[in-house]
Protein backbone atom coordinates (compact mmCIF):
# COMPACT_ATOMS: atom_id res chain seq x y z
CA UNK A 1 0.00 0.00 0.00
CA UNK A 2 1.49 3.36 -0.91
CA UNK A 3 0.67 6.17 1.33
CA UNK A 4 -0.89 9.40 0.18
CA UNK A 5 1.34 11.55 -2.19
CA UNK A 6 -0.32 14.05 -4.37
CA UNK A 7 -3.33 13.64 -1.61
CA UNK A 8 -3.10 15.86 1.26
CA UNK A 9 -6.74 16.77 1.32
CA UNK A 10 -7.69 12.78 1.90
CA UNK A 11 -8.15 12.35 5.36
CA UNK A 12 -9.01 8.31 6.30
CA UNK A 13 -11.83 8.31 8.42
CA UNK A 14 -12.58 4.43 8.09
CA UNK A 15 -10.91 1.38 6.40
CA UNK A 16 -12.26 -1.67 5.78
CA UNK A 17 -11.47 -4.79 7.63
CA UNK A 18 -9.03 -2.77 9.76
CA UNK A 19 -9.99 -1.22 13.44
CA UNK A 20 -8.57 1.84 13.02
CA UNK A 21 -10.45 4.84 12.52
CA UNK A 22 -9.26 8.39 11.45
CA UNK A 23 -5.64 8.33 10.95
CA UNK A 24 -5.44 12.31 9.87
CA UNK A 25 -5.27 15.21 11.94
CA UNK A 26 -6.60 17.73 10.40
CA UNK A 27 -10.19 19.10 10.16
CA UNK A 28 -11.70 18.34 6.93
CA UNK A 29 -15.10 19.91 5.44
CA UNK A 30 -17.35 17.23 4.50
CA UNK A 31 -18.05 17.50 1.25
CA UNK A 32 -21.52 16.62 -1.00
CA UNK A 33 -23.13 16.43 -4.26
CA UNK A 34 -26.16 17.81 -5.23
CA UNK A 35 -28.50 16.57 -7.69
CA UNK A 36 -31.39 18.88 -8.46
CA UNK A 37 -33.72 16.08 -10.35
CA UNK A 38 -36.08 19.11 -11.64
CA UNK A 39 -33.75 21.16 -13.89
CA UNK A 40 -32.46 17.61 -15.59
CA UNK A 41 -32.73 17.32 -18.97
CA UNK A 42 -31.03 13.88 -19.44
CA UNK A 43 -28.65 14.89 -21.99
CA UNK A 44 -26.05 12.92 -20.30
CA UNK A 45 -23.03 15.19 -20.49
CA UNK A 46 -22.29 13.75 -16.73
CA UNK A 47 -22.44 10.01 -18.27
CA UNK A 48 -19.58 11.05 -21.49
CA UNK A 49 -17.40 13.25 -18.35
CA UNK A 50 -17.12 10.54 -16.23
CA UNK A 51 -16.35 7.88 -19.06
CA UNK A 52 -13.97 10.42 -20.50
CA UNK A 53 -12.19 11.26 -16.87
CA UNK A 54 -11.90 8.11 -15.68
CA UNK A 55 -10.80 6.54 -19.08
CA UNK A 56 -13.84 3.88 -19.10
CA UNK A 57 -15.06 2.25 -21.77
CA UNK A 58 -17.81 0.01 -22.75
CA UNK A 59 -16.66 -3.58 -24.11
CA UNK A 60 -19.46 -3.45 -26.82
CA UNK A 61 -21.56 -1.30 -28.50
CA UNK A 62 -25.10 -2.62 -27.60
CA UNK A 63 -28.42 -1.51 -28.90
CA UNK A 64 -30.13 0.71 -26.34
CA UNK A 65 -32.86 -1.38 -23.91
CA UNK A 66 -36.09 -1.54 -25.32
CA UNK A 67 -38.25 1.49 -25.44
CA UNK A 68 -36.30 3.48 -23.08
CA UNK A 69 -33.58 6.83 -23.90
CA UNK A 70 -31.33 5.06 -21.21
CA UNK A 71 -27.87 4.40 -22.56
CA UNK A 72 -27.49 0.87 -20.78
CA UNK A 73 -30.17 -0.85 -18.76
CA UNK A 74 -27.70 -0.54 -15.55
CA UNK A 75 -24.51 0.23 -13.94
CA UNK A 76 -21.71 -1.74 -15.08
CA UNK A 77 -18.42 -2.13 -13.80
CA UNK A 78 -16.63 0.38 -16.21
CA UNK A 79 -19.98 2.40 -16.33
CA UNK A 80 -20.24 4.50 -12.89
CA UNK A 81 -23.29 6.29 -13.28
CA UNK A 82 -25.83 5.95 -15.56
CA UNK A 83 -29.17 8.83 -15.88
CA UNK A 84 -32.25 6.69 -15.46
CA UNK A 85 -35.23 7.70 -17.64
CA UNK A 86 -37.91 6.79 -15.24
CA UNK A 87 -41.30 6.69 -17.17
CA UNK A 88 -44.90 6.57 -14.94
CA UNK A 89 -48.13 7.69 -15.97
CA UNK A 90 -50.00 10.46 -13.62
CA UNK A 91 -53.43 11.61 -14.20
CA UNK A 92 -53.23 10.64 -18.00
CA UNK A 93 -50.10 12.06 -18.99
CA UNK A 94 -45.91 11.02 -19.07
CA UNK A 95 -44.40 11.82 -15.66
CA UNK A 96 -40.77 11.86 -16.76
CA UNK A 97 -38.16 11.21 -13.57
CA UNK A 98 -34.89 11.67 -15.06
CA UNK A 99 -32.37 10.40 -12.39
CA UNK A 100 -28.77 10.66 -12.46
CA UNK A 101 -27.84 7.48 -10.43
CA UNK A 102 -24.47 6.35 -9.04
CA UNK A 103 -22.97 5.63 -5.38
CA UNK A 104 -24.50 7.53 -3.07
CA UNK A 105 -21.00 7.78 -0.86
CA UNK A 106 -22.78 6.83 2.27
CA UNK A 107 -22.15 8.65 5.66
CA UNK A 108 -22.32 4.93 7.14
CA UNK A 109 -21.20 2.73 4.21
CA UNK A 110 -22.83 -0.78 4.21
CA UNK A 111 -19.84 -1.58 1.50
CA UNK A 112 -17.36 -0.68 3.78
CA UNK A 113 -18.38 -2.48 7.02
CA UNK A 114 -19.02 -5.95 4.75
CA UNK A 115 -15.42 -5.46 2.97
CA UNK A 116 -13.07 -8.30 4.84
CA UNK A 117 -10.27 -7.11 2.87
CA UNK A 118 -7.84 -4.85 5.01
CA UNK A 119 -8.30 -1.29 2.56
CA UNK A 120 -9.71 -2.53 0.17
CA UNK A 121 -12.41 0.10 1.41
CA UNK A 122 -11.78 3.64 2.23
CA UNK A 123 -13.78 6.57 3.57
CA UNK A 124 -12.30 10.05 3.73
CA UNK A 125 -12.87 12.33 6.26
CA UNK A 126 -14.39 14.29 3.46
CA UNK A 127 -17.11 11.84 2.75
CA UNK A 128 -15.79 10.04 -0.21
CA UNK A 129 -16.28 6.48 -0.12
CA UNK A 130 -13.75 5.12 -2.33
CA UNK A 131 -12.43 1.78 -3.50
CA UNK A 132 -8.90 1.03 -3.62
CA UNK A 133 -8.50 -2.25 -6.25
CA UNK A 134 -5.19 -3.30 -5.18
CA UNK A 135 -6.55 -4.37 -2.06
CA UNK A 136 -10.03 -6.26 -3.42
CA UNK A 137 -10.13 -9.72 -2.96
CA UNK A 138 -12.91 -9.41 -5.42
CA UNK A 139 -15.40 -11.60 -2.58
CA UNK A 140 -18.32 -9.16 -3.68
CA UNK A 141 -19.38 -8.64 0.08
CA UNK A 142 -19.42 -4.94 -0.82
CA UNK A 143 -22.51 -5.71 -3.66
CA UNK A 144 -24.44 -7.67 -0.66
CA UNK A 145 -24.04 -5.10 1.79
CA UNK A 146 -24.56 -1.86 -0.66
CA UNK A 147 -28.37 -0.90 0.36
CA UNK A 148 -28.39 0.75 -3.49
CA UNK A 149 -26.57 -1.97 -5.55
CA UNK A 150 -23.89 0.22 -7.08
CA UNK A 151 -20.64 -2.03 -6.86
CA UNK A 152 -20.05 -3.99 -10.16
CA UNK A 153 -17.31 -6.48 -10.21
CA UNK A 154 -15.22 -6.87 -13.61
CA UNK A 155 -15.23 -10.15 -15.35
CA UNK A 156 -11.87 -9.72 -16.23
CA UNK A 157 -9.55 -8.24 -13.38
CA UNK A 158 -12.47 -10.14 -10.15
CA UNK A 159 -11.86 -6.93 -8.99
CA UNK A 160 -15.26 -4.76 -8.00
CA UNK A 161 -15.36 -0.94 -9.08
CA UNK A 162 -17.41 1.96 -8.67
CA UNK A 163 -17.90 5.94 -9.21
CA UNK A 164 -15.20 7.57 -6.44
CA UNK A 165 -16.64 10.86 -6.55
CA UNK A 166 -13.36 11.90 -8.35
CA UNK A 167 -11.51 11.66 -5.39
CA UNK A 168 -8.59 12.72 -7.43
CA UNK A 169 -10.13 15.93 -8.65
CA UNK A 170 -11.50 16.65 -5.18
CA UNK A 171 -8.71 16.07 -3.73
CA UNK A 172 -6.90 18.41 -5.71
CA UNK A 173 -9.51 21.11 -4.97
CA UNK A 174 -11.30 20.55 -8.59
CA UNK A 175 -15.41 19.17 -8.62
CA UNK A 176 -16.21 15.96 -9.69
CA UNK A 177 -16.21 15.45 -13.69
CA UNK A 178 -19.83 14.96 -13.92
CA UNK A 179 -20.75 18.47 -11.81
CA UNK A 180 -18.14 19.98 -14.07
CA UNK A 181 -20.30 19.25 -17.23
CA UNK A 182 -23.53 19.70 -16.29
CA UNK A 183 -25.18 22.06 -18.69
CA UNK A 184 -28.35 22.85 -16.55
CA UNK A 185 -26.69 23.39 -12.92
CA UNK A 186 -28.56 20.54 -11.88
CA UNK A 187 -25.48 18.77 -10.17
CA UNK A 188 -23.67 21.16 -7.85
CA UNK A 189 -20.71 20.40 -5.34
CA UNK A 190 -19.53 21.70 -2.09
CA UNK A 191 -19.64 21.71 1.47
CA UNK A 192 -22.67 19.57 3.04
CA UNK A 193 -24.18 22.82 4.86
CA UNK A 194 -24.08 24.77 1.94
CA UNK A 195 -25.67 22.17 -0.29
CA UNK A 196 -27.93 20.76 2.20
CA UNK A 197 -28.98 25.04 2.01
CA UNK A 198 -28.97 24.84 -1.39
CA UNK A 199 -31.61 22.07 -1.58
CA UNK A 200 -34.03 23.20 0.90
CA UNK A 201 -33.78 26.19 -1.54
CA UNK A 202 -34.55 24.29 -4.02
CA UNK A 203 -37.50 22.91 -2.51
CA UNK A 204 -39.28 25.75 -1.05
CA UNK A 205 -39.26 27.10 -4.68
CA UNK A 206 -41.00 23.96 -5.60
CA UNK A 207 -43.50 24.14 -2.53
CA UNK A 208 -44.21 27.38 -3.97
CA UNK A 209 -44.58 26.29 -7.51
CA UNK A 210 -47.19 24.15 -6.20
CA UNK A 211 -45.39 20.94 -5.95
CA UNK A 212 -46.42 20.15 -1.90
CA UNK A 213 -44.24 16.66 -1.68
CA UNK A 214 -41.09 18.22 -2.98
CA UNK A 215 -38.14 17.25 -0.62
CA UNK A 216 -34.80 16.76 0.20
CA UNK A 217 -33.42 12.70 -0.52
CA UNK A 218 -30.92 12.24 2.15
CA UNK A 219 -31.39 9.00 3.69
CA UNK A 220 -31.04 8.53 7.69
CA UNK A 221 -31.00 5.02 7.57
CA UNK A 222 -27.31 5.04 6.41
CA UNK A 223 -26.53 8.02 7.93
CA UNK A 224 -26.68 10.51 5.34
CA UNK A 225 -25.49 10.72 1.78
CA UNK A 226 -22.44 12.65 0.40
CA UNK A 227 -24.72 12.52 -2.63
CA UNK A 228 -28.31 14.18 -2.01
CA UNK A 229 -30.61 14.72 -4.82
CA UNK A 230 -33.56 16.98 -4.90
CA UNK A 231 -36.91 15.23 -5.86
CA UNK A 232 -40.21 17.28 -6.81
CA UNK A 233 -42.37 13.94 -5.90
CA UNK A 234 -40.13 13.84 -2.64
CA UNK A 235 -42.96 10.97 -0.85
CA UNK A 236 -42.92 8.59 -3.69
CA UNK A 237 -38.76 7.97 -4.04
CA UNK A 238 -39.94 5.00 -6.38
CA UNK A 239 -40.61 6.94 -9.07
CA UNK A 240 -37.31 8.01 -9.34
CA UNK A 241 -35.56 4.43 -8.34
CA UNK A 242 -34.47 5.17 -5.34
CA UNK A 243 -35.07 3.29 -1.83
CA UNK A 244 -37.45 4.79 0.46
CA UNK A 245 -35.54 4.07 3.03
CA UNK A 246 -32.20 2.40 2.70
CA UNK A 247 -30.60 -0.09 5.52
CA UNK A 248 -27.61 -2.07 6.03
CA UNK A 249 -29.48 -4.40 8.18
CA UNK A 250 -28.21 -7.47 7.25
CA UNK A 251 -24.29 -6.22 7.19
CA UNK A 252 -24.98 -4.55 10.83
CA UNK A 253 -26.09 -8.03 12.21
CA UNK A 254 -23.44 -9.64 10.47
CA UNK A 255 -20.39 -7.68 11.37
CA UNK A 256 -21.62 -6.36 14.90
CA UNK A 257 -23.84 -9.23 17.24
CA UNK A 258 -22.94 -12.37 15.29
CA UNK A 259 -19.23 -11.26 15.40
CA UNK A 260 -19.02 -11.13 18.68
CA UNK A 261 -21.21 -13.48 19.24
CA UNK A 262 -18.56 -15.56 17.31
CA UNK A 263 -15.77 -13.85 19.19
CA UNK A 264 -17.29 -14.90 21.86
CA UNK A 265 -17.43 -18.39 21.85
CA UNK A 266 -13.66 -18.37 20.38
CA UNK A 267 -12.63 -16.62 23.03
CA UNK A 268 -14.99 -18.82 25.68
CA UNK A 269 -13.38 -22.37 24.08
CA UNK A 270 -9.54 -20.49 24.79
CA UNK A 271 -10.56 -20.01 28.62
CA UNK A 272 -12.48 -22.75 28.88
CA UNK A 273 -9.31 -24.87 27.81
CA UNK A 274 -6.80 -23.18 30.20
CA UNK A 275 -9.69 -23.56 33.01
CA UNK A 276 -9.86 -26.78 32.89
CA UNK A 277 -5.89 -27.25 32.69
CA UNK A 278 -5.94 -25.72 35.91
CA UNK A 279 -8.44 -27.51 37.48
CA UNK A 280 -7.85 -30.78 36.36
CA UNK A 281 -4.23 -30.74 35.35
CA UNK A 282 -2.78 -32.64 32.24
CA UNK A 283 -4.31 -35.60 31.24
CA UNK A 284 -3.15 -38.74 32.61
CA UNK A 285 -2.48 -41.47 30.36
CA UNK A 286 -2.47 -45.00 31.34
CA UNK A 287 0.64 -46.72 30.51
CA UNK A 288 -0.98 -50.07 31.20
CA UNK A 289 -2.77 -49.63 27.87
CA UNK A 290 0.40 -50.06 25.54
CA UNK A 291 -0.37 -53.31 24.82
CA UNK A 292 -1.56 -52.97 21.14
CA UNK A 293 1.60 -50.63 19.94
CA UNK A 294 4.71 -51.85 19.49
CA UNK A 295 7.45 -49.11 20.02
CA UNK B 1 23.02 -36.29 13.45
CA UNK B 2 20.43 -36.01 15.82
CA UNK B 3 17.51 -34.81 15.24
CA UNK B 4 15.72 -32.94 17.36
CA UNK B 5 12.59 -34.89 19.22
CA UNK B 6 9.01 -33.38 19.06
CA UNK B 7 6.83 -35.18 21.17
CA UNK B 8 3.13 -34.59 20.06
CA UNK B 9 2.37 -33.16 23.14
CA UNK B 10 4.96 -30.45 22.62
CA UNK B 11 3.50 -29.94 19.14
CA UNK B 12 0.66 -29.58 20.05
CA UNK B 13 1.12 -26.87 22.40
CA UNK B 14 3.62 -24.67 20.46
CA UNK B 15 0.62 -24.87 17.48
CA UNK B 16 -2.51 -24.05 19.86
CA UNK B 17 -0.29 -21.02 21.44
CA UNK B 18 0.73 -19.90 18.56
CA UNK B 19 -2.52 -20.02 16.47
CA UNK B 20 -4.10 -18.40 19.99
CA UNK B 21 -1.51 -15.15 19.53
CA UNK B 22 -2.52 -14.92 15.87
CA UNK B 23 -5.95 -15.42 15.87
CA UNK B 24 -6.79 -12.98 19.16
CA UNK B 25 -3.88 -10.07 17.43
CA UNK B 26 -6.13 -10.46 14.05
CA UNK B 27 -9.80 -10.60 15.83
CA UNK B 28 -9.16 -8.34 18.41
CA UNK B 29 -7.79 -5.38 17.28
CA UNK B 30 -4.60 -5.39 16.12
CA UNK B 31 -3.94 -4.65 12.42
CA UNK B 32 -0.86 -6.35 11.01
CA UNK B 33 -0.09 -3.95 7.93
CA UNK B 34 -1.20 -0.07 8.45
CA UNK B 35 -4.20 1.23 6.68
CA UNK B 36 -2.98 4.17 4.20
CA UNK B 37 -5.34 5.40 1.67
CA UNK B 38 -3.95 5.34 -2.18
CA UNK B 39 -5.32 8.16 -3.81
CA UNK B 40 -5.36 7.85 -7.72
CA UNK B 41 -2.80 10.72 -9.21
CA UNK B 42 -4.52 13.37 -11.08
CA UNK B 43 -4.28 12.60 -14.95
CA UNK B 44 -3.87 16.58 -15.43
CA UNK B 45 -1.55 17.17 -12.92
CA UNK B 46 1.39 17.55 -15.83
CA UNK B 47 -0.34 18.21 -18.77
CA UNK B 48 -0.24 21.51 -21.18
CA UNK B 49 -3.41 23.38 -21.42
CA UNK B 50 -4.45 24.61 -24.59
CA UNK B 51 -7.67 26.44 -24.85
CA UNK B 52 -10.14 26.16 -28.44
CA UNK B 53 -13.44 25.70 -28.94
CA UNK B 54 -15.56 23.09 -29.39
CA UNK B 55 -16.20 22.11 -33.11
CA UNK B 56 -20.09 20.99 -33.08
CA UNK B 57 -22.69 23.64 -32.42
CA UNK B 58 -23.20 27.24 -33.05
CA UNK B 59 -23.04 27.73 -29.51
CA UNK B 60 -19.29 27.55 -29.55
CA UNK B 61 -18.22 26.40 -25.96
CA UNK B 62 -14.72 26.85 -24.90
CA UNK B 63 -13.22 23.60 -24.24
CA UNK B 64 -9.13 23.05 -22.55
CA UNK B 65 -7.66 20.75 -24.14
CA UNK B 66 -5.12 18.93 -22.06
CA UNK B 67 -2.20 17.06 -23.87
CA UNK B 68 1.16 15.07 -22.04
CA UNK B 69 4.40 15.60 -23.36
CA UNK B 70 6.22 18.86 -23.91
CA UNK B 71 7.22 20.72 -26.95
CA UNK B 72 11.07 19.28 -26.92
CA UNK B 73 12.47 18.62 -30.59
CA UNK B 74 13.15 14.59 -28.98
CA UNK B 75 9.69 13.44 -27.85
CA UNK B 76 7.28 12.45 -30.42
CA UNK B 77 3.82 10.96 -29.39
CA UNK B 78 2.19 13.81 -27.53
CA UNK B 79 -1.33 12.67 -26.62
CA UNK B 80 -4.03 14.51 -25.68
CA UNK B 81 -5.59 13.07 -22.40
CA UNK B 82 -8.41 14.96 -21.23
CA UNK B 83 -10.67 17.60 -22.81
CA UNK B 84 -12.81 20.07 -20.59
CA UNK B 85 -14.71 22.97 -20.66
CA UNK B 86 -13.07 26.33 -20.16
CA UNK B 87 -14.79 27.89 -16.77
CA UNK B 88 -13.19 31.42 -18.06
CA UNK B 89 -16.25 31.42 -20.97
CA UNK B 90 -19.07 33.45 -20.57
CA UNK B 91 -20.38 31.27 -23.08
CA UNK B 92 -20.36 27.64 -21.41
CA UNK B 93 -19.01 28.75 -17.97
CA UNK B 94 -16.47 25.10 -18.10
CA UNK B 95 -19.75 22.93 -18.81
CA UNK B 96 -20.21 20.73 -22.00
CA UNK B 97 -22.44 19.21 -23.55
CA UNK B 98 -22.73 15.07 -23.94
CA UNK B 99 -20.69 15.49 -27.60
CA UNK B 100 -18.94 18.23 -26.43
CA UNK B 101 -17.99 15.65 -23.64
CA UNK B 102 -16.11 13.17 -26.21
CA UNK B 103 -14.04 15.52 -27.87
CA UNK B 104 -10.51 13.67 -26.32
CA UNK B 105 -12.13 10.50 -28.91
CA UNK B 106 -12.49 13.14 -31.74
CA UNK B 107 -8.92 13.89 -31.42
CA UNK B 108 -7.50 10.45 -30.33
CA UNK B 109 -8.90 7.81 -33.05
CA UNK B 110 -7.60 5.89 -35.23
CA UNK B 111 -10.39 6.19 -37.90
CA UNK B 112 -9.39 10.49 -37.43
CA UNK B 113 -8.70 11.76 -41.62
CA UNK B 114 -4.87 13.35 -41.19
CA UNK B 115 -4.08 13.36 -44.92
CA UNK B 116 -5.99 15.92 -47.83
CA UNK B 117 -8.30 13.33 -49.73
CA UNK B 118 -9.73 14.32 -53.56
CA UNK B 119 -12.47 12.73 -55.66
CA UNK B 120 -12.34 14.18 -58.72
CA UNK B 121 -15.15 15.08 -60.64
CA UNK B 122 -16.55 11.88 -61.82
CA UNK B 123 -14.13 9.81 -60.17
CA UNK B 124 -15.40 7.07 -58.15
CA UNK B 125 -12.44 7.02 -55.43
CA UNK B 126 -10.55 9.17 -53.19
CA UNK B 127 -7.01 10.10 -53.67
CA UNK B 128 -3.99 11.50 -51.69
CA UNK B 129 -3.06 15.03 -52.62
CA UNK B 130 -1.25 17.20 -50.83
CA UNK B 131 -2.79 20.81 -48.96
CA UNK B 132 -0.69 22.91 -51.80
CA UNK B 133 -1.93 21.55 -54.52
CA UNK B 134 -5.46 21.99 -52.77
CA UNK B 135 -5.44 25.55 -52.30
CA UNK B 136 -4.17 26.47 -55.74
CA UNK B 137 -6.79 24.59 -57.00
CA UNK B 138 -9.61 26.34 -55.10
CA UNK B 139 -7.67 29.61 -55.91
CA UNK B 140 -7.86 28.79 -59.50
CA UNK B 141 -11.57 27.64 -59.60
CA UNK B 142 -12.49 30.58 -57.70
CA UNK B 143 -10.67 33.15 -59.94
CA UNK B 144 -12.45 31.07 -62.73
CA UNK B 145 -15.78 31.26 -61.50
CA UNK B 146 -15.78 35.04 -60.52
CA UNK B 147 -14.39 35.96 -63.98
CA UNK B 148 -17.64 33.72 -65.96
CA UNK B 149 -20.08 34.62 -63.82
CA UNK B 150 -19.73 37.74 -61.74
CA UNK B 151 -22.90 40.18 -61.99
CA UNK B 152 -21.97 43.87 -62.34
CA UNK B 153 -25.81 45.30 -63.55
CA UNK B 154 -29.15 44.59 -61.92
CA UNK B 155 -32.21 44.33 -64.07
CA UNK B 156 -32.56 48.51 -63.48
CA UNK B 157 -29.09 48.85 -64.96
CA UNK B 158 -27.18 49.44 -61.36
CA UNK B 159 -23.88 48.89 -60.59
CA UNK B 160 -23.72 45.86 -58.32
CA UNK B 161 -21.34 43.50 -57.09
CA UNK B 162 -22.81 40.16 -56.35
CA UNK B 163 -21.41 36.37 -57.43
CA UNK B 164 -24.59 34.18 -57.45
CA UNK B 165 -22.64 31.13 -58.48
CA UNK B 166 -20.78 30.54 -55.10
CA UNK B 167 -21.32 29.88 -51.81
CA UNK B 168 -18.53 29.79 -48.30
CA UNK B 169 -19.14 27.87 -45.67
CA UNK B 170 -16.92 28.69 -42.15
CA UNK B 171 -16.45 27.29 -39.29
CA UNK B 172 -19.00 27.86 -35.93
CA UNK B 173 -15.61 27.79 -34.22
CA UNK B 174 -14.20 30.79 -36.04
CA UNK B 175 -13.59 33.95 -33.80
CA UNK B 176 -14.87 37.09 -34.85
CA UNK B 177 -11.76 38.22 -36.37
CA UNK B 178 -11.99 35.02 -38.96
CA UNK B 179 -15.83 35.82 -39.46
CA UNK B 180 -14.05 39.62 -40.56
CA UNK B 181 -11.85 38.54 -42.64
CA UNK B 182 -14.12 36.03 -44.61
CA UNK B 183 -16.79 39.10 -45.08
CA UNK B 184 -14.13 41.12 -46.14
CA UNK B 185 -12.42 38.99 -48.65
CA UNK B 186 -15.33 36.84 -49.80
CA UNK B 187 -18.70 39.66 -49.74
CA UNK B 188 -16.91 42.91 -49.68
CA UNK B 189 -14.34 41.35 -52.09
CA UNK B 190 -15.73 39.12 -54.29
CA UNK B 191 -19.51 39.28 -54.01
CA UNK B 192 -20.22 36.03 -52.45
CA UNK B 193 -23.98 36.52 -51.43
CA UNK B 194 -24.44 33.20 -49.37
CA UNK B 195 -22.46 33.08 -46.15
CA UNK B 196 -22.71 30.36 -43.93
CA UNK B 197 -21.43 28.09 -41.52
CA UNK B 198 -21.92 24.41 -41.00
CA UNK B 199 -24.00 23.97 -37.95
CA UNK B 200 -26.82 26.17 -39.66
CA UNK B 201 -26.70 23.65 -42.14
Amino acid sequence: MSPVTSASALQVKAVSASPHTATGIKDVPELTKMIDVSVCIGCKACEVACQEWNDLKVDEIRESPPQTYQTLPDLEYNFWQLIKFNETERDGRLLWTLTKYQCMHCEDPGCLKACPAPGAIVQYSNGIVDFVQENCIGCQFCVTGCPFDVPRISPTTGKVYKCTLCSDRVSAGLEPACVKSCPTNAISFGTREKMLAQAQGRVAQLTADGLDHAAVYNPSGVGGTHVIYVLPHGDETSLYGLPTNPKVTFVNLWKGPLKWLGNLVFAGGIVGVVLHYLRYGPREVDESRHDDVKH
Amino acid sequence: MSVPTITRRTFLTTGVAGGVVGAAVSVFGFDVQPAAAQARTLKIERTTETRSVCPYCAVGCSVIIHTLGDRSRNVTGTTVVHVEGDPDSPINRGTLCSKGATLRDDIVNERRMTKMLYRAPGADHFEEKSWDWAIDRIAHLIKETRDKRLITQDYKGRSINALTAMAVVGGCTDSNENNYLIQKAFRAGLGVIPVEQQARI
